[in-house]
């Protein structure tokens, strides 16, 4: 089985949201992936970051970590922060649900990872933090080994 | 010495990634040009600008040209449903022009379908 990992720590500005999705682009490019399938990951990464930084951390900063795994053809992001936390994950999950209704959040994100990506699985505990798990299988095209 | 070649650095606001913004003021109808990567980074200062151009009420009809937005999320959205709410209260109307299918995916996400023009302007 090809395996390959990637950990990355930043910090919880929104300058870096565009990093992120290039950062996830670049590695997994070697799975050989469609744009499209490459836009998914990094539209569900954008989202799993912003909300890192806009809830976990309310835009005060703290860090961010994405860990990055390839296992065969499946691939895995994890985004966790260290903030707030989620009350109610069941809740925060509903489409257009946002607790943020002045700052213009569309309350899209979660929905937005859910429909791009194969699985996710969000865990969170309130003043330590949130993990949110992301998998996508990228099928082979001929070609791929 | 350093080579100083004919490159040139993209436009990048002062605090990060790129977002080009143009506006077109023509009668009562304003045309916001976009360009780059929408996301909440971005969001934040687009909304302040075209809102500031809003405080107009004669503006009528506002109009988002999209053809070289490159990446859109959820923050795009969210600019968007705010700034339909704005010209719906006014008895204004909001329309996109030139979105490529990925900006138009996460529009129709939203249920903004009806705002979708096809024709770039």
């Amino acid at each position: 089985m090809f395996q390959n990992e990637m950990h990355l720590s930043f910090s919880g500005l929104s300058q870096n949201e565009s990093f992120a999705r290039m950062a996830v682009a670049a590695f997994a490019t070697q799975l050989n992936p469609t744009i499209e399938e490459l836009t998914d990951i990094r539209t569900a990464v954008s989202e799993a970051v912003t909300n890192a930084i806009v809830h976990g951390y309310e835009s005060h900063g703290g860090t961010v970590y994405m860990d990055c795994y390839i296992k065969d053809r499946m691939f895995e992001v994890i985004v966790r922060d260290e903030g707030r936390g989620i009350e109610d994950v069941a809740l925060a999950m509903q489409p257009f649900y946002t607790s943020m209704p002045n700052l213009e959040r569309s309350g899209m994100g979660f929905s937005v990872m859910q429909a791009f990506m194969d699985t996710l699985h969000v865990s969170s505990s309130p003043g330590k933090g949130t993990t949110v798990s992301m998998k996508k299988l990228i099928p082979a095209v001929s070609g791929d080994e | 010495m350093a080579y100083k070649g004919p490159y040139k650095r993209p436009q990048m606001g002062r605090k990060g990634n790129c977002m080009e913004q143009q506006t077109l003021r023509k009668g009562t109808q304003l045309t916001v040009t976009l360009g780059g990567e929408l996301d909440h980074h971005n969001a934040a200062s687009l909304r302040q600008s075209i809102d500031a151009l809003l405080q107009d009420k004669s503006i009528t009809e506002l109009v988002f040209d999209m053809k070289t937005v490159t990446f859109m999320d959820s923050s795009g959205i969210g600019l968007l449903l705010g700034r339909y709410r704005l010209m719906t209260e006014r008895g204004g109307k909001l329309s996109i022009h030139g979105a490529n299918r990925y900006v138009e995916r996460m529009i129709k996400m939203a249920g903004l379908s009806p705002l979708l023009q096809k024709q770039a302007r």
